[in-house]
């Protein structure tokens, strides 16, 4: 196992399409002026944190940025509220573009805003059928629980009416709708639920979490993409909030800690193949953080009676750490065209 | 039972009551912006290290308080106080004013708890350009420490009775300030430091710290060597945990017991007397593969000493 270098771990990556496997899936932000693109960029994949943001000025030209020293290996582009974002430059942008995303300030009028949203999804349709259609109603923190789901409602039905004006019925089937706040999990949430769209082996990769819960008895587990604390894949179970949060807590405390005392000086990440943590919760109940590749860590909950055979779990765990390496060594053998036999003994472990 | 009298005062919208909540009444500083002013007194007894209770009078700041504090309410607000806690809103329009303020109330300070300490808080420092932050408190605190010179008499005085911090709710620098002085507030600290000092040793750690259960402050270190060390950590573990202990309480449960590892460190936190958790840090390659169990076991056995001094501390 620790023939794995990490040029290949490097190479965990996924593309729209094999055809494009060159080029790295776009998302791209838009959405009206003040509307918050630039802060959910800078929060969540530059630990910038969210009271900094008021400083953010308005962004006055189109942003490009790589997601960088994360397993998320995408570009985000951003437009500025005032610009609209289709022109014949951006047009081969749009073609690579993996989900188009809108920023609704929630807490402003959002009539205009809404309109130009349906504007611009029939836009980007007819360049590209494969766009994932992702609204975020943002800063959702400053609203009461009850007009939250109104916004979310009222928009999904002018949506819906403006499209099908324009006979486009069908591009409300890969719209999504996301509750956000910078100031809380729900944009690492709503952010990991447009990467998940995007990465083709989610389904292996579910069915892989799923046995290892199974045969570990743990309650849930989700695999995350260390810097950015986007889960990358979860087990069938439903997500709670608050274990999300919870999780992703954690990792900031292994993380932190870890910057403290265990950074070593030639400035290479204090996350290592040894990084791990355990917290047990007075609920009887264990949350363990283990590193499965450079970017990535397992995170997983279970009751503490089950985390008594601590070496059935790291048996468990070492096979599902092989399962996910020959996932994306198949992947990498399938982009490289070089012939495979293997990609059937993926899951065949139990 | 000991009782410590804690004056906070400062001008109106300093952050007095901001600091307070999230210090001692676990708020997280977002949710600080409902407070509203604090109407002349306000007296909050935090129950601090189980046996010590801080006696905060958190002083409203609006001018009309401020010359009853100085006047008719003077030797009630001034008398057996262990320490006076002076806010500075680091973006003050009225700078002149707050001076003005603070050394009549360091003078009825004096004259009334000649032994008190007094701790000044440069606040708000967010608000400051990260790359100004140094230059611009180096600068309050040049001018508090000469106005402070008349009130305590001299200059040698001065700087022996009034410390300066900066602080910003924000970031971890709060949890310094406040450190600082509840470690002055502490009757035994000293004894229990030596006592950690000890356990270092016997147990073969790096750095060995004690936090207060409710606030997360440190309340004492033990280390080996300096080297390599963030001047900053302890303030930001306190913040690191504190920020856990509230997202657990969310979920409506508490953490017992974090271990941290990589390749280069072992940490663990645990719940250690009554009133303190403990953090043991082991360094060095190899020490991710040291038995927890052993190290559990240790924590375990100190336990009851510590317990002890608490009480004799107590007492």
């Amino acid at each position: 196992m620790s023939s794995y270098g990490d040029d290949e771990i490097d190479d965990y990556a996924y593309g729209l399409d094999e055809a494009e496997r060159a080029a790295r899936p776009i998302v791209i932000l838009t959405g009206l002026k003040r509307s918050g693109k630039t802060s959910i960029r800078k929060v969540v994949f530059q630990k910038m944190s969210p009271n900094e943001t008021l400083f953010e000025e308005s962004t006055a030209r189109v942003t490009q940025d790589t997601v960088r020293s994360s397993f998320i290996n995408f570009e985000t582009v951003e437009f500025p509220g005032q610009l609209s974002p289709f022109d014949a430059n951006t047009e081969d942008m749009f073609r690579r573009c993996g989900a188009l995303l809108f920023i609704i300030d929630a807490q402003d009028d959002y009539t205009e805003a809404q309109k130009t949203m349906a504007q611009y999804f029939a836009q980007a349709y007819q360049i590209n059928q494969n766009i994932k259609f992702e609204v975020f109603i943002h800063k959702v923190d400053g609203l009461p629980e009850e007009s939250k789901l109104d916004t979310n409602f009222e928009l999904f039905h002018k949506m819906k009416e403006d499209l099908s004006e324009q006979g486009l019925d069908k591009i409300m089937n890969t719209v999504s709708f996301h509750l956000t706040s910078i100031y809380d999990h729900s944009i690492f949430e709503a952010f990991s639920k447009v990467v998940q769209k995007l990465i083709k082996q989610l389904p292996t990769l579910e069915r892989l979490l799923d046995i290892f819960n199974q045969s570990s008895n743990v309650e849930k587990s989700f695999l995350f993409d260390v810097v950015s604390k986007i889960y990358i894949a979860t087990d069938s179970s439903p997500v709670e909030m608050a274990t999300y949060e919870l999780c992703c807590d954690m990792i900031d405390v292994t993380i932190d800690i870890s910057a403290i005392y265990g950074s070593k000086n030639d400035g290479t990440s204090a996350f290592d193949e040894k990084s791990y943590a355990e917290i047990r919760l007075q609920t009887e109940q264990v949350l363990v953080l283990r590193q499965l590749s450079k970017h990535l860590a397992l995170v997983c909950i279970l009751r503490s009676e089950n985390y008594e055979k601590k070496g059935l779990i790291e048996h468990n765990f070492n096979i599902f750490k092989m399962g996910i390496e020959k996932v994306f060594r198949v992947r990498k053998q399938m982009n490289s065209g070089i012939p495979h036999s293997n990609s059937s003994q993926v899951g065949s472990y139990q | 039972m000991s009782k410590r009298k804690v004056l906070l005062m400062g001008k109106s919208g300093s952050g007095k009551t901001s600091m307070r909540s999230i210090i001692f009444a676990n708020y997280i500083a977002r949710d600080t912006s409902r407070l509203g002013p604090t109407i002349e007194v306000e007296h909050a007894h935090v129950r601090f290290l189980g046996n010590l209770v801080l006696h905060l009078w958190d002083c409203g700041g609006q001018e009309t308080f401020m010359e009853n504090y100085l006047q008719n309410q003077k030797d009630q607000i001034f008398k057996n106080v262990q320490v006076l806690i002076y806010v500075f809103d680091v973006e003050s329009r009225e700078i002149e004013r707050d001076y003005r303020y603070y050394q009549s109330c360091l003078e009825s300070l004096l004259a009334n708890s000649p032994n008190a300490k007094v701790f000044c808080l440069i606040h708000k420092m967010d608000l400051i350009q990260e790359d100004h932050r140094d230059q611009t408190f180096d600068e309050k605190k040049r001018d508090i420490l000469r106005l402070s010179e008349a009130g305590a008499g001299g200059k040698d005085k001065a700087s022996e009775v009034v410390q300066c911090f900066k602080s910003s709710i924000w970031d971890e620098t709060l949890y310094k300030a406040w450190s600082a002085i509840v470690y002055k507030l502490i009757p035994n600290v000293h004894a229990i430091e030596a006592k950690l000092a000890n356990f270092t040793e016997v147990v073969e750690a790096s750095e060995v710290l004690l936090f207060e259960r409710a606030t997360f402050l440190v309340i004492a270190h033990a280390e080996v060597s300096e080297q390599n060390k963030d001047v900053h950590r302890f303030e930001k573990v306190s913040n690191i945990i504190k920020q856990f202990k509230l997202s657990c309480s969310k979920m409506g449960s508490q953490f017992e017991q974090v271990q941290v590892k990589n390749d280069q460190f072992a940490a663990f936190i645990e719940a250690f007397t009554p009133n303190t958790f403990i953090m043991v840090v082991l360094a060095g390659p190899g020490s991710a593969s040291v038995s927890a169990t052993t190290i559990l076991m240790n924590i375990r056995l100190a336990r009851k000493h510590f317990e002890r001094l608490e009480e004799a501390g107590a007492a």
